[in-house]
């Protein structure tokens, strides 16, 4: 039975859907066949910035008078601080303040961002230094700030904490017959029921029926957690920081200390990586800030590599179960997919691991719930490709199960059950090539659809297994406005609070306004990372390089229209009385479509009027947002490895990996293949390392460095092939469809696959590490 | 049930901290005075105290290689060493690889390769890749993997770092 609150919110997502429905398709992006700038591999802009060593990141900014504050963790999970002995470390000469909750500056509680309200900027709404009160083994409970990071980092050890220690929840095992449902999974229905996926299960004649275990992980970007903070008088407030959102900081900050947004100004030139551990502010940032506003100087905060594991959220652990029936012939007759994963007391983020197969399979009976345990830890966040990474894990090893218990090669399962129309809500496919991308894949690597037995290919003293999974990620659009400028020497300019982490947006935006605007790639500039400039929301989802893309279209428009008033009022014009219908943006100019010679310079138009330039604002319009509700929109892929598992020590080592790709059209082959491999790696961690360990009697992270939490090195990585269908999407801008997050979805599955062909063995509980392999 | 429970430590009391004293460094060809705490690791005295911010603080455990500089010639982290100890030895830092304008070899292949995304590693990467070569044991891409292991890129630029590596190991004479 669901409850009325459920039924409500179930009644509104149908509602929306079906307004959403009578939404007009967007008109196809005129870009998205254009070759002259986009599509091509462009060396980065920054790139120079980068080789030198002058890219500046968040806490690389000289300002005068600059002070040092390092973090004070809690070590236990719940409860009060009942002591505090702070005095040893404010004796040291050049020790500033020891802020702590009795002196910290008062701070509102800050608000929780999402999709809804992504403003918001902050992770949680886990008051910050207000109170005695501990939610986290690891939460902030003193801010020390020095003259010096090495008279910081002394005193730091000399703050004695006492604490008042009550139970805490800390075992997702043990907390799981408190489950609750969680009232959505970002925007959809934690529920969905299709058929009756349980009866249909029980009389299935070739069934696959089993749990699976993914661990928390920690995002774990190169460059830690860090700020600058400086006030100006009482009531400005300038901060670097390293965040995907510099308007969700800069919101964050203005609410905490009771400013105006207009009074916080967030610069963020370079991000040193983020994955999603930066989408928003933890409370590593507003403790810069307080700690500037105690000592009434610049205060610079970088979170120590154990710092981010403790304050920075993760990816949550999980427990999915995943049951397949089929026919005979491996046609799915039922799919269920539950399970449990975490949320804290303040604040309720369900990542939506049952995404994959709500989309990616024909089934007639389909059921899915999620639910929540509460546990006293730090937050769980968003890591790349949140909830299609954990769950293509499940649900991509269930497929290669049921294959197997079919004697089925596990390509053919998937396009047997290919489907015509998304399985859950029933709409049309904007573009969808997963078929083409097997093929091409399967070819490249040379698939044998009979392959042997598992467990009876070697080489020497190595078993060897190839596997396959299926990648997915869905279209997202972000709210974006930009400003672009037409100057009178002919250059495009576009400006917007948007951030670089290191995607290629910058690169493949400057391309973009090139070929948008007709001008060559040295005229193009594109200016970010400031929230002096338009507001441009969270970078993540993979929905930047199309959101962004999106708002400069639509400036364009306008900047037509403006340039052609120009003409309008210039009575030499060769424009005069033509209509807006027959003009475009071309080769550095205005010109007719149906005389394409004819037309006018941006110099011209603007010399002739006598403007320095012309400029326009343009947003992603808001029905953007929803457009997936309306059409199913998503990039796919095909993953193939090979594995070699040593016979003895059983270490395992990815060999090979092969993946194409249908995302739309590619704007820029080389910066894609870099996030494409990038995620395949950082899928690859996740299949055989990535693993955070924490002491469920205490809640504290037993893995707080990278020594105890391994990530790839150069030496786990194979040989790669990746290759782009480059098919573009009728509906999204340019024709591109998501690259950043597609290719760690279903990665960690392929590997467990080839490892259960090299072995025998099906592990399904991440990482797989030698001893699961005995 | 509540417990009294008696961590963080109590605080110990302050010693008596050394003064903060002369160093000199000689980092990219130039002398480099500083007055700083003998504890002072070398990353933090270029990063903190010398403004010099290319090289990079990943984890200050030796542990990520980002902080990766040369000393005489030699890849060292300098996350692991006190800046007091340098005081005879040529440093160099990613802000001295290129001679004014015109890059080293190994920084116009990463541009080349698109051997980086975020960035944030790749000075470590670089001045690593530099010792690597000067030190003249990899031949092969997998020896490669193995010698930059010390280096992380989370965002996992490895194939084109080594196919930037290997392009330059390739163009130069092989050593003697």
């Amino acid at each position: 039975m669901k409850s009325i609150k459920a039924a409500l919110i179930d009644a509104t997502l149908n509602t929306v859907e079906t307004l959403v429905g009578h939404l007009p398709d967007p008109a196809p992006d005129p870009l998205r066949n254009a070759r002259e700038f986009i599509g091509k591999p462009y060396p980065r802009v920054d790139g120079r910035l980068k080789v030198t060593g002058q890219a500046r990141y968040a806490t690389e900014h000289p300002i005068a008078g600059m002070t040092h504050a390092v973090v004070v963790h809690s070590s236990i999970a719940k409860g009060k601080i009942s002591h505090l002995d702070t005095q040893a470390a404010e004796s040291v000469p050049g020790v500033l303040a020891v802020m702590t909750h009795r002196n910290a500056p008062r701070m509102k509680t800050p608000e929780t961002a999402s999709l809804f309200n992504p403003v918001a900027g902050s992770n949680t709404s886990v008051p910050v230094m207000q109170s005695a009160d501990i939610t986290w083994n690891g939460e902030a409970v003193a801010v020390v700030v020095a003259e010096t990071l090495e008279l910081a980092n002394y005193a730091a050890g000399l703050v004695g904490i006492r604490y008042e220690e009550e139970p805490a929840a800390l075992s997702l095992e043990a907390e799981k017959g408190n489950a609750t449902i969680p009232t959505l999974v970002v925007t959809q229905s934690p529920e969905v029921n299709i058929g009756d996926a349980k009866a249909a299960l029980a009389v299935a004649p070739v069934v696959s029926d089993q749990e699976y275990e993914t661990p928390w992980q920690n995002q774990h970007a190169m460059e830690p957690h860090a700020s600058i903070a400086a006030w100006m008088g009482k009531d400005q407030l300038l901060v670097y920081d390293s965040t995907q959102s510099p308007p969700g900081v800069q919101h964050n900050l203005a609410r905490m200390f009771d400013l105006k947004p207009e009074q916080v100004r967030v610069v963020t030139e370079f991000v040193g990586g983020a994955f999603g551990g930066k989408v928003a502010a933890w409370s590593n940032v507003p403790l810069a800030a307080a700690a500037a506003r105690l000592v009434g100087r610049p205060v610079k905060l970088a979170l120590s590599r154990a710092g981010v594991s403790m304050v920075v959220g993760g990816r949550t652990l999980t427990q999915q179960r995943v049951a397949l029936g089929a026919t005979l012939d491996g046609k799915l007759t039922a799919m269920i997919h539950t399970g449990y994963g975490m949320r804290t007391t303040k604040d309720v983020w369900a990542e939506q691991y049952t995404f994959p197969i709500r989309h990616l399979y024909a089934s007639p009976n389909i059921h899915v719930l999620q639910k929540v345990v509460r546990l006293d830890r730090v937050q769980n966040s968003y890591m790349r490709a949140p909830g299609e990474t954990p769950g293509s894990f499940a649900l991509e090893s269930a497929m290669d199960e049921l294959a197997h218990k079919l004697g089925l090669d596990p390509v053919e399962l998937r396009m047997r059950n290919e489907p015509d129309k998304d399985p859950t809500h029933g709409t049309y496919f904007s573009s969808r090539h997963l078929r083409e991308a097997y093929a091409l894949a399967a070819g490249k690597f040379g698939w044998d659809p009979q392959r042997p037995e598992p467990g009876t290919q070697r080489e020497g003293d190595w078993l060897i297994g190839t596997g396959v999974a299926t990648a997915f990620y869905p279209v997202q659009q972000l709210p974006v406005t930009i400003k672009a400028r037409i100057t009178a020497d002919g250059h495009v300019e576009v400006s917007t609070s948007s951030i670089e982490m290191g995607v290629g947006l910058a690169t493949v935006q400057t391309q973009h306004i090139a070929e948008r605007f007709g001008v060559p790639y040295e005229r193009a500039r594109y200016l970010h990372g400031d929230t002096d400039l338009p507001m441009s929301q969270a970078s993540g989802g993979s929905a930047a390089t199309s959101s962004v893309g999106a708002a400069i279209h639509a400036a364009a428009d306008k900047l037509t229209e403006k340039l052609l008033k120009l003409a309008q009022r210039n009575k030499q014009s060769v424009l005069r009385g033509v209509k807006r219908k027959n003009v475009e943006l071309r080769a550095g100019g205005l010109y007719r479509l149906d005389q394409p010679a004819v037309g006018e310079s941006y110099e011209q138009l603007l010399g002739a009027s006598g403007q320095a330039f012309v400029e326009a604002e343009g947003s992603v319009p808001a029905s953007a947002l929803v457009l997936n509700m309306k059409t199913s929109m998503a990039s796919y892929g095909a993953h193939f490895c090979e594995v070699r598992v040593h016979a003895r020590t059983r270490q395992v080592q990815v060999r090979r990996f092969m993946s194409a790709f249908d995302c739309g059209r590619i704007m820029n082959p080389q910066t894609a293949r870099s996030q494409i491999v990038g995620g395949i790696i950082m899928g690859i961690g996740m299949a055989l390392m990535e693993e955070a360990v924490y002491d469920e009697r205490t809640g504290r992270l037993m893995t707080p460095s990278l020594g105890e939490y391994h990530v790839p090195v150069h030496a786990d990585v194979p040989e790669f092939e990746v290759y782009f269908l480059d098919e573009p999407d009728p509906v999204m801008p340019m024709g591109t469809k998501p690259v950043g997050e597609v290719s760690i979805v279903g990665t960690a599955a392929a590997v467990a696959n080839a490892v259960f062909q090299a072995t025998g063995i099906r592990v399904r509980h991440l990482p797989i590490t030698a001893d699961k392999l005995l | 049930m509540t417990t009294t429970f008696p961590i963080n430590p109590p605080a110990p009391a302050a010693l008596l901290l050394p003064e903060p004293g002369p160093v000199t460094l000689h980092v990219n060809g130039q002398s480099i005075a500083l007055t700083i705490a003998p504890w002072t690791t070398l990353l933090d005295a270029l990063r903190e105290h010398a403004h010099l911010s290319g090289t990079k603080k990943g984890c200050d455990h030796g542990q990520c290689g980002a902080c990766t500089v040369l000393m005489n010639g030699t890849r060292i982290n300098s996350c692991l060493s006190l800046a007091v100890m340098h005081q005879d030895d040529e440093i160099t830092t990613i802000e001295g690889l290129a001679h004014g304008d015109e890059l080293h070899p190994l920084q116009q292949a990463f541009i080349d390769h698109d051997a980086f995304q975020c960035g944030y590693c790749t000075p470590g990467q670089l001045c690593s890749a530099v010792g690597l070569l000067s030190e003249g044991h990899a031949r092969t891409a997998e020896e490669i993997r193995e010698l930059m292991s010390g280096n992380i890129c989370r965002c996992a630029a490895y194939p084109h770092i080594v196919s930037a590596i290997q392009e330059v190991m390739h163009a130069q004479p092989l050593r003697p």
